[in-house]
This record gives C-alpha cells, structure tokens and sequence, in this order.
C-alpha cells in the first residue's frame, strides 16, 4: 500500500502523531533498538574499522557505477537471468506488470522490500486484477489494514497487539471467532498458516535485495522470518527490485557491509536468513524459480550521484538513525508523509520526490546528530538536512512567518549597534513583563513554544553584556 | 534511446566520466578479478578446535541447539533421539546427498522420505557445506544433494556439518565457493542460516519459527 506523499503537510501530522495516545504507547517499544544496537557494536571490538571499511566500498562502487553496473548485468545474463532497467516508479510497475501479464499470474508474494512501496507496486497490481500478498509479519499486518509502514525495518512498530488482534479477527473469518488470540504467539502462528498457503500457490515472488553483487551476478535478502526465501523458492517466477546503488563489487565487500548491517539494525550479530541469489534453476536442480528477472531502478539515484546528496546513496536501509531519532520516537514513521521516514527519509525524501514536496521533512530534527553517530555508512545526515534546509529556503519554501522572523533577525544582526540596543530594550521589557515569576507560561506571537512548555524570562540584561561584565571582572 | 543506455548516460553525467578512462576499468577489472580482503575480525580466527569452540557458542547464543557425535555412522542415531527426545514425529525427509543418503538409517525407526520439500514434511536434515564460527552461521548450498526447500518449509530443521567444514567467517565461505564453482560464479542459491526463523513484528516480542522452522539443530561430526 503506498499512499501520496503527505510530506508537505509534516507538521500537521506530526502534532496528530503526538497526540495519538494508542501511537504514543506502540512507539515505547521503537526505543528497544537502542540496546540492542550498542551491545551488538560492544560486542565487536572491530565495529568502528568496520564501518570504515563499509564507507569506502561504497565510497568506491558509487565512483564506479557505471562499469559495476554493466558488470553485474553481463554476470545475471550469464545465469541465464534477465535485467530491467527501470527510470523511475512508472516504468518499473510497467515492466512488473508485463511480467504479470506475459505468465498470466494472479498471485504475487512479496518479501518486504521498500523498493516496492517506493514505486508503488500493491496498489497498481491491485488495480490491475493480481493479488499482491505481503509476507513479512509487519507488512502483512500493515497491509489488512491498508496502511504504509512506518519504519523500514519494522513496519509495524506503530500496531500494538489489541490492533493486530482486532485486524485478524476481521480478515480470518473463515477461522472459528472463539479462538484465543491473547498472545502474540498465537497471532503469529495464524499468520504463518495463512501464509503458507499464500506462499504454495502464488504465480510469481517479488523481493527486494539488500545487495546486488558485481562479481557473480547475485542478489541478497536478509531476514529472520523466512518469508523472503519462501517467496523467492516456491513460485515459478522471481523478480527481484532494487535501486541501482545496491550494487557492491564482490562477495567479499558484501561480507564486510553484513558486519555492520544486522548490529546496526536489531543488534543481532548476523540476521537469521542471509540469502544469496544467482540466476533461475539449474540443471539437476529439484526447487527454486524457472525464470529470474531483475528490475534496476533508477528512480532520481542516477541524479544524486557527484552533487551534495550522494553520501546519502551509502544507505543500506539499517533503520538505526530512526532507531536513535528523538523526532521519529515522538512521532513516529507516518507523519513523515512518505515512504522514508526518520533522518535517512528527512534527507532522502526531497531528492526523491523533490524539495517542493519533501522539503519539510528536513525541518523534522532537533540536530542532536545521533543518527550520523550511528549509522554504520557514516553518512552525515544532519550535514544533509541542512543542505536541503538552504535549498528550501532559497525557493521560497519556507512558511511566509518563519522567513519573516529570519528577516527581521538578518536584519539586526547586521548592524551590531542597533541590535545590542534591541536585544538590551527587549531583555527589560520581558523581565518587567515576567513580573519576576521567571517564566511565561504564555506570551504573544510564542504560542508556538508555550503551548507546550514555559519560556524562561530573561533576567534583565544580555549575553553580551554579562559577558562583557564578566571578562572585565576577571581581567 | 534505451532506459539501460540512459541511465548509464545519467549516471556517467553525474560522474563527470565517460565511462571509457583505462584507469576506472582496470581498477574494476582488479576488484572483481582478485577481491580485495577486507577487514576480518578476530573473533573466528584461530586454531581449528578454537574456531570449533566459538562456531558452538555463536550458534548456541543463536538459539540453535546442537550435538556432537565422533563419527558419520552415528548421525542417523543422533536424529533419531533429537526426534525422540523432542516429541516429535519419526519422520525425515533429506535431499540426494551421498553422505546422508548413503547412511544406514534402518536402524533406527525414522521414516525416510527423499526430494525437495513441497510443505508438508514436519522434519527435515540437509549437509551444510560449510559454518562460519565467527557468527555460527551454517551456509547451505542448493541443488539435488540438499534441496533450498528443506531449509524453510519443514517445522523442524537439522543441519549436518562435519568438523572440517567449520571456517572461521563468511570470507572463507566464499574462498571455498570459488573453488568449488568457479571464479566469479555462485550456486543458484546459497543459504547463511543463523539460527530458527524468529520475528518480532509484534510489539517487539521476539517469537520464534515466523515463516521458516522453529528449530534449528545441529550434528557436529567429527569435532576433536
């Protein structure tokens, strides 16, 4: 299920999200990686130089795409797989949808893959007739109750249990409405036999890839479900969808990214189902896919590459700066409006469906730099939002009040004389207006900030000039 | 203009190359040709019997169980307890392999079954080609021997692996792939299993056996 893009009205849905009680407490549990993450990282005295050697790969593979691109297509023809290339979300629903259409499949699964929320792909096999069926536990939830995922590795985190129990109620009626579905052992166990089902007679499997390797013509899923292996080895046809910057070298490097993947992601050491793919079935073989295509797509990477934003296509989808974001713990990965949510969203986002659309989401952090801190690429994320800050600011996207305040303050600041003065004059009329409490708990054109919290009254003169009394004491 | 073709253009644009300089092809050419190293950390190296050692932990701490047996005739007796001992049904089914097929199993009282899995086997057992002991991951291999569909539709899942198969990481595994297929090439698919299938979807409670099996054991043949 994609939805359209719902990024530019962020803050309104951010002040929804805050006031969402039922959201408030499912997003408690959005707070467990943070342990698990720096006990995985612990537990590795090498973490740090692996994460520097995750960086130059990828540092490495995008200088040399191009060529690592056209490798890795000769190396999937050479299985005797097939590569599309897709330029953007249109063309890629249109090569899948052919596909559909040329084994007249009616049934797809699908292991979770935000390549494919990315372009959309549920909603248009749905309006073409074939049945898109989710099978990673979040997605599946996600997916009876017709909402996006909230966050790129746990889609879900934002259902308590009493939702998903009330959702299988409603989907399962053919299961008997006695049953207990108390516990979330039971709501998984139903899940898998529905599933199973599903898996045993769909016509083709879609997945992602964590990886595309160079050297052998190879895709990667990682998961601990289950669900991506069953839905690439059971139907007749898989279809694999990625982006273009999936690509790395050798198997080799994608060794070294698996080191910092799974820590950073859920802080086990390694996920439990790390699968790598080569080409359709071969001779002698009793399982697995007949046919084996690729979808690469390119979808606004290309344009990212060599220009400010290109850090940003290290990414390997970890989730780990969401996991440490104090914005997304607060708000969650809906009101974000797209795809993306969290740091890597707030930067991604705007380049993929541009700054008129996503330029919001940049505004959506406190700059505390958590997410650079963390996140196993060492993509400076914070350094990005403020890039796409300057950009939204200088096409005039920025709210006409925030503008005008900067105006004023540029203004001021400019001329150092009269700025001291105003800041002096407004210093003593807001200790005079405090009327000595220390506080407002309200005040004129700052209901913004008091509507949540009070604001500290100065205490009667400035920076500046405690400063400069201070320094003259101390001389 | 094919999207392949612009895309690449797109690509090569934003580069600023034109994707014919001699220096980029060769340094691709010896990237793929002789994979560089990268960094190999400590916690799998060593002495066989030490990487033996932290192979059993890591997949211990995984929450895959495990037992040892001294030689290949005495794996059969092995399943069969696991079975036994688990309350599990007498039943297994197994690929083509030699080294499984070929045992004496009408010995104990498990019911054999032989092929690829097609949902409805409740125990299944596959060789693994070799284990990582940095993380004490089994790396399984497909094709006849051991069919990709005994790893994931089975409930119960029992992996052999001989002693002399436990490497130290995940880059050995491939030293061993390379040799085996081929420089540059790869089975049709090649399985890192770490552990049962696990979710935690809901709430973030960990639950085990989500789409694959619920247990992952482990006969470790041949350990000093």
């Amino acid at each position: 299920m994609t939805v359209a893009p719902t990024s530019t009205q962020f803050k309104d849905n951010a002040h929804e999200a805050l006031n969402d009680a039922r959201l408030q407490r499912a997003l408690v549990h959005a707070r467990n990686f943070i342990p698990r993450r720096s006990a995985a990282a612990e537990r590795m005295p090498e973490f740090e130089a692996l994460r520097d050697s995750a960086r130059d790969i990828k540092n490495h593979t995008l200088a040399h795409l191009d060529l690592y691109l056209e490798a890795y297509e000769k190396k999937v023809l050479e299985t005797g797989g097939h590569v599309h290339w897709a330029r953007d979300a249109e063309h890629a629903r249109k090569i899948f949808l052919d596909l559909c259409h040329a084994r007249g499949a009616k049934r797809v699964t699908k292991g979770k893959s935000m390549i494919s929320e990315e372009i959309g792909l549920n909603a248009a096999l749905e309006a073409d007739g074939v049945e898109a069926v989710e099978t990673d536990l979040g997605e599946y939830i996600i997916q009876l109750r017709g909402e996006a995922p909230s966050h790129i590795i746990a889609p879900a985190i934002h259902v308590t249990r009493d939702d998903v129990e009330a959702d299988f109620r409603k989907a399962h009626r053919d299961l008997p409405e006695s049953r207990d579905l108390s516990q979330p052992e039971q709501l998984l166990a139903e899940a898998r036999g529905i599933l199973r089902d599903k898996f045993l007679t769909a016509d083709i499997g879609v997945t992602g890839a964590n990886f595309l390797i160079a050297e052998t013509g190879t895709s990667v899923i990682v998961t601990n479900e289950g669900n991506g292996d069953l839905t690439q080895i059971l139907p007749k046809v898989h279809v694999v969808i990625a982006s273009l910057e999936k690509i790395v070298p050798t198997l080799d490097d994608a060794a070294q990214l698996l080191r910092v993947l799974a820590r950073s992601a859920t802080g086990q050491d390694m996920s439990v189902y790390t699968t790598l793919s080569t080409g359709p079935r071969r001779p002698g073989d009793v399982d697995g896919p007949e046919d084996y295509h690729v979808i690469l797509l390119d979808n606004g990477r290309s344009a990212m590459l060599g220009g400010p934003f290109e850090d940003m296509l290290r990414c390997i989808r970890c989730g780990a700066c969401m996991n440490h974001c104090p914005v997304y713990h607060q708000i969650g990965g809906h009101a974000y409006g797209w795809v993306y949510p969290g740091p890597m969203g707030a930067v991604l986002t705007p380049s993929l469906i541009g700054v008129a659309e996503g330029g919001q989401l940049p505004n959506a952090s406190t700059f505390c730099g958590r997410c650079e801190q963390v996140c196993p690429m060492r993509i400076p994320l914070p350094k990005m939002m403020r890039h796409w800050r300057e950009r939204e600011f200088e096409r005039h996207l920025t709210p006409a009040g925030a503008r005008y305040g900067l105006g004023v303050w540029a203004f001021f600041a400019r001329r150092p004389t009269l700025y001291r003065l105003a800041t002096q004059a407004a210093m003593r009329a807001l200790k005079l207006a405090s009327r000595n409490r220390g506080r407002f708990a309200s005040l004129p054109l700052a209901g913004g900030w008091t509507a949540h919290r009070d604001l500290a009254a100065p205490q009667g003169s400035t920076f500046q000039a405690q400063w400069r009394a201070r320094s003259g004491a101390t001389r | 203009m094919s999207a392949r073709d612009e895309i690449l253009a797109n690509v090569r644009r934003s580069l600023h190359v034109g994707g014919e300089e001699a220096p980029r092809r060769a340094a691709v050419a010896a990237r793929l040709s002789q994979p560089p190293r990268g960094l190999i950390p400590a916690r799998g190296q060593g002495e066989p019997a030490r990487q033996i050692e932290t192979f059993k932990a890591e997949a211990l701490r995984a929450a895959a169980t495990l037992a040892q047996v001294a030689a290949a005739s005495e794996i059969p007796a092995e399943i069969a307890r696991y079975l036994r001992e688990a309350n599990l049904p007498a039943t297994l089914r197994i690929g083509a392999d030699p080294r499984l097929a070929g045992l004496d199993w009408a010995g104990t009282a498990v019911e054999m079954s032989h092929g690829p899995s097609d949902g409805h086997d409740i125990n299944a057992a596959s060789l693994a080609f070799a284990a990582v002991a940095e993380t004490g991951t089994l790396a399984l291999v497909s094709g006849a021997d051991n069919p990709t569909t005994l790893n994931f539709l089975p409930d119960n899942h029992i992996v052999v692996l001989f002693a002399a198969d436990v490497v130290g990481d995940l880059e050995s595994v491939f030293d061993r792939l390379r040799a085996k297929y081929g420089a540059g090439a790869a089975p049709r698919t090649l399985n890192f299993i770490t552990g049962p299938s696990r979710s935690a979807d809901i709430e973030q409670t960990l639950l085990y056996g989500a789409h694959g099996p619920r247990r992952l054991h482990i006969v470790l043949v041949g350990a000093p």
